[in-house]
């Protein structure tokens, strides 16, 4: 057969493919923008919400535009104390699972060793466990243990959770980064005379810092928002944010909720658009750099 | 420090592993097996609890008892992943191959909502969805729907409620794998005269299946225990699980039904996620692509 005849051979438009071709080419566009809507809309409503003035009634109609709640945010009862709580849980959650995440992510990408297959099914069990298990499963050992600082329920008890969540995903999210880690980097240290210790601190860590930092940021967000978990691991002594949320679903959540709802949900963009444009930034740096030195180069030449 | 690691240098994995890996068996592995233990206990929080394995009835008690709630946790997990399936693939395809240089601007979107507390955006759609809200409230007014029709209360309501907690879910693991595809085998298929639908069937999906499948994991999983939509969205009619065992641990404190019935829930998932270890090997559970 000849080339030409190939060409001719080839399958004409079928109907599934001219309906793919047009959803490929417009529809995509329309359907990712009505997506990112579908997704932002509930944070949007959130965030109106804390403008409302329910006037005695709960805050779930529209009654009329209020900055009372954002002048007066701690106004509720609990509201402060239980903010402070969620924040306090939160940085001490993510600095304990992060270090501990952090080396087994280094032992998984860096180290051939015995029980890899087990320890990867391990910690990604947590991840697999439904919430209500993790949290409830926490229960039955403190009940069980039934004495302080196990039982009554507490702050530690509600922290004790939260790394324990938390670890798989810092794990799972370092480990992203190590992938394509330059090794020989290492070496380099270690054959100037650099030992172990400082071959970490001065060249492993800096360069998976920003796999790290991601890391902390995802188990910050995870810890603050948690509620599943932290309502069967905290008793009536330590109430978190999501905590008080629930307890007032049933008489009405006041705005002062929604204004911290949506001060996190701010600060957390913030922090991630900041993350990002310094990250950008430093690549931008580096590539002037070795620009210039490349151009030194052939100058010396 | 330096030079015992120097001596022992098999030992450094090890080192690096320890402390994690304890906390984990300590406060994931040792409840597990207490909640089995407390599943085989019979007696009450006041007069204290025997063990004895005859209490295996607690199980055929539990299972028999909340059967509907078992099969609607099914149902309506299963629903939920059937339908953020539906509406991540495209999204995620839309992102990794025509998202260009938005596309981590739309990745970042796709998760931003997690920035916002869960219980925050489950009370959000209660009033979206509300019998006047914005949604009901106009088609009401203009007569398309009866005055009585309502969303919220209903299995509808429930379904969609988790379906929307856990698109970023479904979307992230399908877009991870739809990235990772060369491109050039696309190019390939379409140089034998594959058309683009045929391209994408052919060669792109199949593809994609190991996102898919992680994605429908990490859906199915939480959603079947979930119990936030249901208590939030729903009526009593509507009630999963989830809303069981916290009912039964919690308002009750009767542990051994509670535990029984955490530890089937646990157990379905076990099973889940075996099969998926098997199908697609452990590396890829924590290697980034989940």
């Amino acid at each position: 057969m000849s080339a030409a005849g190939a060409v001719i051979d080839r399958p004409g438009p079928t109907i599934g493919n001219r309906i793919f071709r047009f959803l490929d080419r417009y529809l995509l566009v329309i359907y990712t923008l009505a997506a990112v809507f579908y997704l932002m809309l509930p944070v949007l409503v959130m965030s109106m919400f804390s403008f409302n003035d329910p006037s005695g009634k709960s805050n779930v109609v529209w009654q009329g535009f209020s900055l009372n709640a954002w002048l007066h945010p701690f106004e509720v009862n609990g509201l402060q104390k239980a903010v402070t709580t969620s924040l306090g849980i939160a940085f001490l959650s993510t600095i304990i699972a992060t270090a501990l995440g952090t080396m087994i992510a280094l032992a998984l990408a860096r180290h051939g060793f015995r029980g890899r297959a087990v320890t990867n099914l391990f910690i990604f069990l947590p991840m697999a466990t439904p919430e209500i298990v993790l949290g409830a499963s926490l229960l039955t050992l403190y009940v069980a243990i039934g004495v302080p600082p196990f039982f009554p329920l507490n702050f530690l008890t509600i922290l004790i959770a939260h790394i324990m969540f938390n670890i798989s995903y810092v794990v799972v999210t370092v480990r992203a980064r190590l992938a394509g880690f330059p090794i020989h980097l290492e070496e380099a240290a270690m054959d100037l005379g650099a030992n172990e210790w400082v071959t970490f601190w001065k060249v492993t860590f800096p360069l998976i810092l920003p796999g790290v930092m991601a890391a902390a940021l995802l188990a910050f967000s995870l810890s603050i928002d948690d509620f599943v978990i932290t309502n069967f691991t905290g008793g009536t002594i330590s109430q978190t944010f999501p905590m008080l949320i629930y307890a007032k679903t049933r008489i009405g959540v006041p705005p002062q909720v929604n204004v911290i709802g949506t001060i996190i949900f701010v600060t957390a963009v913030g922090l991630v658009a900041m993350s990002t444009l310094v990250s950008r930034a430093q690549a931008q740096r580096d590539q002037r750099v070795a620009r210039r030195l490349t151009a030194d180069e052939a100058a010396a030449a | 420090m330096g030079a015992f690691l120097r001596r022992h240098r098999g030992l450094t994995p090890y080192l690096l592993l320890a402390p994690g890996l304890l906390w984990l068996a300590v406060f994931y592995l040792g409840p597990s097996v207490q909640m089995a233990v407390s599943s085989f206990w019979s007696g009450s929080l006041e007069k204290g609890y025997v063990f004895s394995f005859a209490n295996v009835t607690n199980y055929t008690k539990a299972l028999t008892r909340f059967e509907p709630q078992f099969l609607r946790s099914i149902l309506y997990g299963g629903a939920a992943t059937i339908l953020t399936f539906l509406i991540a693939y495209p999204l995620a395809y839309a992102i990794a191959f025509r998202g260009g240089r938005f596309r981590n601007l739309l990745l970042f979107l796709v998760i931003a909502p997690f920035f916002t507390s869960f219980l925050l955006r489950t009370l959000s759609w209660k009033i979206i969805l509300g019998d006047v809200g914005p949604f009901l409230g106009p088609l009401k007014a203009i007569h398309l729907l009866p005055d009585d029709f309502r969303l919220l209360a209903t299995p509808i309501a429930v379904v969609s409620g988790i379906t929307y907690n856990f698109l970023p879910f479904m979307t992230l693991p399908i877009y991870v794998s739809l990235e990772k595809i060369d491109f050039r085998l696309i190019e390939a298929a379409q140089d034998l005269y594959a058309n683009r639908f045929g391209a994408f069937q052919r060669v792109t999906f199949p593809l994609s299946l190991p996102g898919v499948f992680a994605g429908s994991l990490l859906t199915f999983i939480p959603a079947v225990g979930d119990y936030v939509n249901a208590e939030l969205l729903g009526n009593p009619d509507t009630t999963m699980i989830g809303n069981v065992i916290q009912n039964q641990f919690l308002t009750q404190n009767n542990y051994p039904t509670a535990s029984a019935l955490s530890f089937l829930l646990m157990a379905g998932i076990l099973i889940a996620v075996v099969v998926y270890a098997r199908l697609l090997g452990t590396e890829e559970l924590t290697a980034g692509g989940a």
